[in-house]
C-alpha cells in the first residue's frame, strides 16, 4: 500500500507542476498579482510531494520491499544499510526521481532567495522551471514508474546492486552531479524569464550570477568526484577516459564556465547579452543531452542503464520542446538584445570573448566526437568508436591557448587597455614563467621533458599573473591588510578558481606523462621494483565481508630501504550474483600515489598484479576543489545582497515614518 | 560600401574561415581516430587487413580460455557461434571476463589470423549486453546466437 502512496504523491506533484507551469506565467503577462503570487507556494508544494515520493521509495529500499520492481532489481537483503538507501539511484527510474526532486529543491531555493527580485520575474522563472517539472514527471509516469510492482509473486530476495556501485563514490557522485546539472536549469529559467519580459539588463545578469556560480561549483565537484571514483574503482588508474557518458557533464561544464565569464561582462559592461542568453540555453541543453545519452542506451559505456528506445525518444522530445522553444523565443527577441559595442580591440571584454570562443569550440568538438558514432551508425549501419586520441588532439591545444589568455585577462582593463601597459605588466612574468618552466622540471627529473616544461610554464604563468594583479590592486593602499580587506569576495573567488586551474594543470600534465606501471606475476616472498619503489608480496589470506567473500594480498612497500607501510589489494566475489570485483589498494600522497590492482592466482601460489606510481594525481582533484570553492566564494559576494538590504531599510524607514505620523 | 558594413563583412568572413578550419580539422581528427567494429565471422573470413586497428566483439567461447602459468599472457577465442577468432592478450582481464560472456577487444590481427588485443572490455552489468556483441550475434543469425540473445534480453 505504501508504494502506491508514493505514486499518488508523484501525481499530485504533477498536478501542482501543471498549475505552476501555466498560472504564474499567464499572470505575469496579464499583471495578475494573485496568479503570480501562486508561484512560490506551488513550488514549495511540488518540493513537498516529490520529497514525500522520494522518501516513500527510500522506505521501500530500506525495508526490503521486493514487490517493488526496482527494489528487486537493485537491492538485496544482505546489502549494507548505506547501500540499501543509495541503491535508490542505482538504476534509471530511481535516479530520475532523484533528478526531478533536485529540480524541486532548486525551485524551493529560488522561491526563498528571490526576495530582491520583482514578483513578475520570479513568477516567470518558477513558471519555466514548472514546465520542466511537468515534462520530467510525465516522463516518469509514462515510461519509467519507480513504484511499479511485481505482481502477483514478488521474488524472495533482490538481485543485488551492481557490485561496481557498492562503494563510497556511488553514494556521493550521482547526487552531486545531478545537483550541478539541474542547477543550470535555474540559470536557463532566468534567461527565459528575461526573454519573456523583454528586459535583458544588467539586473538580470546580476540575479543570475550567484546561481550560475553555485551550479557551476557543484557541477565541478560532481565531475571531480566521478573522476576520483573511476580512478580508484575501475582498476586501471585512469581519471578520465573520454567515455561517451563522461563527456556530456564536461560539455555542460565548459558551457557553464563560458557562461559565468560571459555573465560577468554582461553585468559589468552591459554587452554580450545575446551571447550570454545563448550560453545559458546551451548549458541547459548539455545537461539534458547527458540524461539522453545515459538513459537511451544508444552508446556503449560503463554508465549505460539497460536500454529502452521509448525513453530515448521521450527525452529527445523534452530536449526538442524545451531547447527548441527557447531558441525560437531567442530568435523572436533577438532585436532586444542589441548592445552598444563600447570597447576596443585590446580590452578585458575581448579577452573574455576569446575565453568564451575557446571554451565553446572545445565543448562543440567534444560534442561532435561523442555523437559521431551514433550518426555514423545511422547513416552507414556500421559500428565505430572514437578513441581518446581524437579528444586529446583537439582539447589539449585549445586549453593551452586558453591558459595563455587566462593570465592576460584578469590583468587587463575594461573598455580599453593599452598594449604597452599590458606588455609592461606581463613581460617580466613571462620571462620568469619560462625560466621556472625550463629549470624546475630539469632539477627534479634530471632530464628535459617537453610536457613537464609546458605544464610548469603555463601553471606559473597563471599563478604569477594572478598575484601580480593582486599586487596592483592593493598597491595604492597604505597597509597591505587594508588593501586585501577592501577587495570584494568575488575577486578572491576568481583568484582561487584560477589558481585551481593551475593546480589541476600540474596534476593532469605530470600524471599523464610521468606515471609508470608494471604488470607482474609474484610468488610469496618475491619483489618487484618500479622507479625507486620496491613492492614485496608477503602472501594472501581469505576474507569475509557482509555480502562477499574474497582474498586479500599483503604487499609491503619500501623506498630506498625505508619502510612505507603495507598495502592490501583484494579480490571479492559478491554472494548474491557471484560477481567478482577487484578492490585496489592505494597509498595516497600529496606528491604521488602508489596503486596496486590484484589479478588472479596462478599455479604455485603466485598472483598476477599491476603496480602503478602516479605522481601528482591528487592535484587534479585538489584543483577542482579550489575551483569549486572559488565559485562559491564569488557567489556569496556582498553586492548581491546590498540591494536587498537597502530595500529593507527603505521599507523599515517608511514603516517608522507611518508609525510616527499619528503622534505628530 | 560604408565603413561599418565593411567592418561587419570582415568579421563575418573571419568567423566563416575560422569555423570551416575548425570543422575541417575536427573531421580530419575524427577520421584518424575512428575504430571500426567487426564481428568474428568478418574477421575469420579475412575482411580486415593485417595490422589495421579495430574492435572485435563476441562471446568468449566455452573451454577456450588458457592462462600461462608463469606470465600474464592469456589466450581465448571469441565467437558469434559461426566462426571463432583466437585472441591473445597480456595483462589483467576485467572483473566480468568469463567464458560464455560477451566481450569487446581492441587491437589488430596478424597474418595467421590471431587477434592481439591491447585492451579487453567486459561490461559491468551482467545483464547488459554491449551493442557490439549484440550486433555480432544478430549478424550471425544462427539458432544458438539468437537463443543467447533472447536469454539475455528476458532477464
Amino acid at each position: 500500500m505504501i508504494p502506491e502512496l508514493g505514486q499518488i504523491s508523484l501525481i499530485l506533484a504533477l498536478c501542482l507542476s501543471i498549475l505552476l507551469s501555466t498560472l504564474p506565467i499567464v499572470g505575469a503577462a496579464k499583471d495578475n498579482f494573485i496568479w503570480m503570487n501562486l508561484a512560490r507556494p506551488l513550488s514549495a508544494g511540488i518540493f513537498v510531494f516529490l520529497g514525500l515520493s522520494l522518501g516513500i521509495l527510500a522506505h521501500a529500499f530500506v525495508t526490503d520491499d521486493f514487490s517493488v520492481q526496482i527494489v528487486a532489481a537493485q537491492s538485496n537483503s544482505l546489502l549494507p544499510m548505506r547501500y540499501k538507501l543509495t541503491a535508490l539511484w542505482g538504476g534509471h527510474e530511481g535516479s530520475f526521481l532523484l533528478w526531478t526532486f533536485m529540480l524541486a529543491a532548486w525551485m524551493l531555493l529560488v522561491s526563498i532567495y528571490s526576495k530582491s527580485m520583482p514578483l513578475q520575474f520570479v513568477a516567470r522563472v518558477l513558471g519555466v522551471l514548472g514546465i520542466l517539472c511537468v515534462c520530467y514527471i510525465l516522463f516518469m509516469l509514462a515510461t519509467s514508474n519507480p513504484f511499479a510492482r511485481i505482481v502477483p509473486l514478488p521474488p524472495l530476495d533482490g538481485s543485488d546492486l551492481n557490485t561496481a556501485l557498492q562503494d563510497f563514490g556511488f553514494i556521493v557522485h550521482p547526487p552531486t552531479l545531478y545537483m550541478g546539472y539541474v542547477g543550470f536549469s535555474v540559470v536557463f529559467a532566468f534567461a527565459i524569464a528575461a526573454l519573456l519580459s523583454g528586459k535583458l539588463d544588467s539586473a538580470w545578469a546580476r540575479w543570475s550570477r550567484p546561481w550560475a556560480n553555485i551550479a557551476w561549483a557543484i557541477l565541478t565537484i560532481g565531475i571531480a568526484l566521478g573522476s576520483w571514483w573511476a580512478y580508484y574503482e575501475l582498476g586501471w588508474g585512469g581519471w578520465w577516459a573520454w567515455d561517451p557518458v563522461e563527456n556530456p557533464p564536461l560539455i555542460t561544464w565548459l558551457f557553464g564556465t563560458a557562461l559565468i565569464h560571459s555573465l560577468a561582462v554582461t553585468e559589468k559592461r552591459g554587452v554580450f547579452k545575446s551571447w550570454t542568453v545563448l550560453l545559458a540555453i546551451l548549458a541547459f541543453a548539455g545537461s539534458l543531452l547527458g540524461t539522453f545519452i545515459t538513459r537511451s542506451g544508444l552508446l556503449t559505456s560503463v554508465h549505460a542503464f539497460a536500454s529502452d528506445p521509448t525513453r530515448g525518444v521521450f527525452i529527445l522530445g523534452i530536449l526538442g520542446l524545451t531547447v527548441g522553444g527557447a531558441l525560437l523565443l531567442y530568435a523572436i527577441r533577438a532585436p532586444l538584445m542589441k548592445s552598444e559595442l563600447g570597447f576596443t580591440l585590446v580590452s578585458r571584454e575581448i579577452f573574455l570573448l576569446v575565453n568564451n570562443v575557446l571554451l565553446v569550440v572545445s565543448a562543440a568538438s567534444i560534442f561532435l566526437g561523442t555523437l559521431f558514432p551514433m550518426v555514423y551508425q545511422a547513416l552507414t549501419d556500421d559500428l565505430i568508436s572514437i578513441g581518446p586520441p581524437y579528444f586529446n588532439a583537439i582539447f589539449v591545444p585549445l586549453m593551452i591557448i586558453l591558459f595563455v589568455f587566462l593570465g592576460i585577462g584578469p590583468i587587463s582593463r575594461w573598455k580599453r587597455t593599452s598594449t604597452e601597459y599590458l606588455v609592461k605588466q606581463v613581460s617580466k612574468i613571462a620571462v620568469a614563467s619560462l625560466f621556472i618552466g625550463l629549470v624546475l622540471p630539469l632539477l627534479v627529473l634530471l632530464e628535459f621533458s617537453v610536457a613537464a616544461t609546458v605544464c610548469v610554464i603555463l601553471a606559473s604563468w597563471i599563478v604569477l599573473t594572478m598575484f601580480k594583479d593582486l599586487r596592483n590592486k592593493v598597491a595604492n593602499k597604505s597597509l597591505l591588510w587594508i588593501g586585501l580587506r577592501s577587495l570584494p569576495r568575488s575577486y578572491y573567488g576568481m583568484l582561487l578558481a584560477h589558481i585551481g586551474v593551475a593546480v589541476m594543470l600540474i596534476g593532469v600534465g605530470l600524471t599523464t606523462y610521468f606515471s609508470s606501471e608494471r604488470s607482474v606475476l609474484l610468488g610469496p616472498g618475491e619483489e618487484v621494483e618500479l622507479g625507486s619503489y620496491a613492492f614485496m608480496f608477503n602472501g594472501h589470506e581469505e576474507i569475509r565481508g557482509p555480502n562477499y567473500i574474497g582474498e586479500r594480498a599483503n604487499i609491503s612497500v619500501t623506498k630506498n630501504d625505508s619502510d612505507l607501510g603495507t598495502l592490501f589489494p583484494e579480490r571479492r566475489i559478491y554472494l548474491a550474483t557471484g560477481t567478482p570485483s577487484t578492490e585496489m589498494a592505494i597509498d595516497a600522497g600529496f606528491l604521488r600515489d602508489l596503486f596496486i590492482t590484484l589479478g588472479e592466482e596462478k599455479e604455485g601460489g603466485s598472483w598476477s598484479m599491476t603496480v602503478y606510481v602516479k605522481p601528482f594525481v591528487r592535484w587534479i582533484w585538489l584543483g577542482a576543489i579550489f575551483m569549486a570553492l572559488g565559485g562559491s566564494i564569488a557567489a556569496v559576494d556582498k553586492r548581491y545582497r546590498v540591494l536587498r538590504r537597502r530595500k529593507l531599510e527603505k521599507k523599515k524607514k517608511e514603516a517608522s515614518e507611518v508609525a510616527l505620523q499619528p503622534a505628530s | 560600401m560604408k565603413r561599418h558594413r565593411k567592418r561587419k563583412l570582415t568579421v563575418i568572413i573571419f568567423i566563416a574561415l575560422g569555423l570551416s578550419a575548425t570543422v575541417g580539422l575536427t573531421l580530419f581528427a575524427l577520421g584518424q581516430n575512428m575504430n571500426m567494429f567487426y564481428t568474428p565471422s568478418q574477421v575469420a573470413l579475412g575482411e580486415v587487413g593485417v595490422g589495421q586497428r579495430f574492435r572485435i566483439g563476441g562471446m568468449v567461447k566455452e573451454g577456450s580460455f588458457f592462462s600461462a602459468p608463469d606470465s600474464l599472457k592469456v589466450k581465448f577465442e571469441t565467437t558469434d557461434y559461426v566462426h571463432a577468432v583466437p585472441i591473445e592478450y597480456e595483462g589483467i582481464l576485467p572483473d566480468l571476463f568469463r567464458e560464455g560472456q560477451g566481450i569487446v577487444a581492441e587491437g589488430s590481427v596478424d597474418d595467421k589470423g590471431v587477434f592481439s588485443a591491447s585492451r579487453v572490455l567486459a561490461k559491468h552489468d551482467e545483464n547488459y549486453m554491449s551493442q557490439e556483441v549484440k550486433a555480432a550475434l544478430d549478424a550471425a543469425g544462427t539458432d544458438e546466437a539468437i537463443q543467447i540473445l533472447q536469454e539475455r534480453s528476458s532477464k
